[in-house]
């Protein structure tokens, strides 16, 4: 007995900083998903027809990194860009899936994702500003008109010496005569090498190259160089891409939605716990602080993991607070079984959580299920973000109406036998509404 | 009230509400969403003076996008639904309504091509299929031990029958409130059914994990104080019995929440919620009334077809 008011005493405080932690800690603030927060969602279809099937991968990968750099370039928190693979009707369909939080102007973000990426190489000229006290040199770039389009192919290549990776590029025939005349000209010089007009690598030109060969010479890392050389052979997209969806949703319609959301949730919450008060007493009580624990967690779940909350999320969260007394009804009813038949109210306590406790465990495993299927067949981030919420609610809920709410119903019942068979006590500990024949 | 002895009753009243339902899906069809069927979806609004319907739909015509149907949400809002639109042609859309306008806002856009609906379509059915199918065989192992008088196998097929219950009542429902109230078929609705068959199916499983408890509690007494076994209906009218109140507790925490859902929570969850409460009352009436007493019918066949 000591023991369980000791331990439920950890619970209470354990249970505070739990809470303390989802409502005040700004650390880690909540994940929104684009429905609440307000954001844009595309959907592209990339076309790999042209494409061996055993470079569709890397195709894809390099795709994704490329338009992973022009949203960088936009200034984008959180974007978020992948690539899936669905079957539809026994054909692969490859997608690209850009999300840009915050970014509601559609037309804008299309048309970032939607250009052609420029490779060009560049001179550098050198001008002195001078001015009474000091020259400054200001490095400026002037275009040479040799571009990605010139290139037949780049690659990594070792130094054979240094070991350090090198990336050698071969131009076509056109492109080697440009570069032929340019590194004559420019010989000391540093031409630099641009991406989407970003500056990617800037060597110097030792002699003149006629030969369309060319080696870049920075001190890459290895996977450094393996990127450079991917942008430069994918100067434009590695695969066309169509947009076959997209969603926008406005900051205002997000922050209503949440709003209603959170308002949906404490009413929800007030309701079930005072109907768990007022048809199960004490025991009531003790569920329903059992599930403000279980609010606390899985907020504090959300924030951790993090989880992207969505609409639909909140929604199964929402539900799941009426779903995870299921267990307490279980077991409270079993005890009213129980102390009906004459057992005293300890044993009724915990005959009540064993003889629950199949039933539970099976319920929750065919909600678990549910979830997981739900889960890997989710086609959008709304369900996805739905099952999962769902999933942790099953998973906690298993913890505060068993463990938590045992501890605490068995911390509070009088540990005189006596004082507990008082018909007060006896009341307290039943439930329903049926009154003595 | 015998529920066992009265089952009858129960199953023609869910009859009747399976025939209305398929009735209802035959005469009206499903009003699916644009992520079933492809479209677009336009919400704008107008914070200083929505202009007429008639403007807009003759902005629509200018457009060359097809037909659209138009209706106002809020005070200053609409919600235009049209065919799949290209993005140029939504740009210049939304271009043209918010001319010479002030106050516009775009509160949200959907664009659905046909691809991604195909694909929806596929992964819906399969997974609900796929979830029924799991149960199933959830149940078949975990009632394993029971075998007298109704094999554990068939515990599985019965939650099969109650589950496509559960499925079909909602169903049927939302082709009247499409039909009547615009409500549509979306992926949400099909989340909605996922769920409705986890919670139908737990609730299936405690009167069901109830009876193999009675029959363990018999068969014991039985060997040790040689008292009689009961008839199997008896064991299992005591099992809803004794669940009874849990079951109808349950459902309704799960309904008080719902109903905080749907009056309190935000426009896009609606339908989804509402998916959900008739689901769940659905679910809850198989569990208690149809899946149970279906034990005793299986039964009695068994036992008609011995003599």
């Amino acid at each position: 007995m000591k023991n369980a008011r000791f331990v439920a005493m950890i619970l209470i405080v354990l249970g505070l900083a739990v809470g303390y932690y989802s409502y005040k800690d700004n650390s880690k603030p909540y994940k929104l998903g684009l429905d609440l927060n307000g954001g844009t969602h595309l959907i592209y279809q990339a076309d790999v027809t042209k494409l061996q099937p055993q470079d569709v991968d890397a195709s894809m990968q390099s795709l994704r990194d490329a338009i992973e750099k022009r949203i960088n370039v936009f200034g984008v928190t959180e974007p978020l860009v992948q690539t899936e693979r669905s079957n539809i009707d026994g054909q692969k369909v490859e997608k690209l899936i850009v999300e840009l939080p915050g970014v509601t102007d559609i037309d804008k973000a299309v048309a970032l994702i939607g250009a052609t990426p420029v490779l060009d190489f560049r001179v550098a000229t050198t001008t002195i500003i001078k001015t009474a006290t000091s020259s400054t040199p200001v490095i400026s770039y002037v275009r040479t008109g040799l571009d990605g389009s010139l290139l037949s192919r780049a690659m990594v290549e070792f130094d054979p010496t240094t070991r350090q990776p090198l990336v050698k590029l071969q131009f076509n025939d056109e492109g080697k005569k440009l570069f032929a005349k340019i590194t004559e000209e420019n010989v000391g010089n540093i031409v630099g090498i641009f991406l989407d007009n970003i500056a990617i690598s800037e060597p110097v030109v030792n002699e003149a190259i006629r030969d369309g060969q060319a080696v870049i010479s920075g001190s890459f890392t290895n996977p450094e160089a393996q990127e450079l050389v991917r942008n430069l052979n994918y100067g434009a997209l590695p695969v066309p891409i169509t947009l076959i969806g997209s969603q926008t949703i406005g900051a205002s319609l997000g922050a209503g939605a949440l709003d209603k959301s959170v308002n949906a949730g404490i009413i929800g919450f007030a309701i079930v716990t005072l109907f768990l008060i007022v048809w199960y007493r004490l025991p009531g009580l003790i569920a329903s602080l059992a599930l403000l624990l279980y609010v606390a967690m899985n907020l504090a779940i959300f924030k951790l993991i993090p989880v992207t909350l969505t609409s639909a999320g909140l929604a199964g969260f929402i539900l799941s607070i009426g779903m995870a007394v299921d267990a307490n009804i279980l077991i409270f009813e079993r005890m009213k079984e129980e102390l009906k038949k004459g057992m005293n109210l300890h044993d009724a306590i915990h005959e009540g959580f064993n003889r629950a406790w199949t039933s539970i465990r099976d319920g929750n495993l065919s909600s678990i299920i549910t979830a997981i299927i739900l889960f890997a067949f989710a086609t959008t981030a709304l369900i996805k973000g739905f099952a999962l919420v769902f999933l942790i609610g099953v998973l906690v809920s298993m913890f505060t109406a068993l463990t938590a709410s045992r501890t605490l119903l068995l911390a509070i019942v009088p540990k005189n036998k006596e004082t507990a068979e008082k018909p007060f006590i006896k009341f307290l500990f039943s439930n329903g509404f049926h009154f003595k024949k | 009230m015998n529920i066992v002895r009265n089952r009858k009753i129960f199953y023609i009243i869910s009859g009747l509400l399976i025939a209305g339902s398929i009735s209802a899906v035959m005469v009206w069809g499903l009003n699916f969403g644009i992520d079933f069927k492809g479209g677009s979806i336009l919400e704008v609004s107008y914070s200083e003076s929505r202009p007429d319907i008639i403007k807009v739909q003759d902005i629509i015509s200018t457009q060359n996008i097809g037909e659209a149907s138009i209706r106002s949400t809020g005070e200053n809002g609409f919600i235009i639904r049209t065919k799949t639109l290209s993005e140029k042609d939504r740009a210049n859309f939304v271009k043209a309504l918010g001319q010479d306008v002030k106050g516009f806002e775009v509160k949200r856009s959907d664009s659905i091509g046909p691809i991604l609906g195909k694909e929806l379509q596929i992964k819906a059915i399969m997974s609900i299929i796929l979830v029924i199918f799991a149960i199933v065989l959830f149940i078949t192992f975990a009632f394993r031990k029971v075998s007298e008088p109704v094999s554990s196998f068939k515990y599985g097929l019965i939650a099969i029958v109650a589950l496509i219950h559960d499925i079909i009542i909602p169903t049927g429902a939302f082709a009247i409130l499409g039909h009547y109230q615009g409500l549509e078929i979306d992926a949400l609705f099909v989340t909605a059914l996922l769920v409705v068959l986890g919670f139908s199916v737990h609730d299936t499983i405690v009167v069901f994990d109830r009876v193999r408890e009675n029959l363990k509690n018999d068969k014991e007494n039985q060997d040790k104080k040689r008292v009689p076994a009961r008839p199997f209906d008896m064991v299992v009218g005591d099992s809803i019995s004794q669940t009874f109140t849990r079951s109808i507790n349950t459902t309704l925490t799960v309904i008080l929440s719902l109903i905080a859902l749907y009056y309190f929570g935000p426009e896009s969850t609606h339908s989804f919620a509402l998916a959900l409460l008739i689901g769940i009352a659905a679910g809850t009436y198989s569990s208690v009334f149809l899946g149970s007493p279906l034990l005793v019918t299986v039964q009695k066949w068994q036992e008609k077809r011995k003599k």
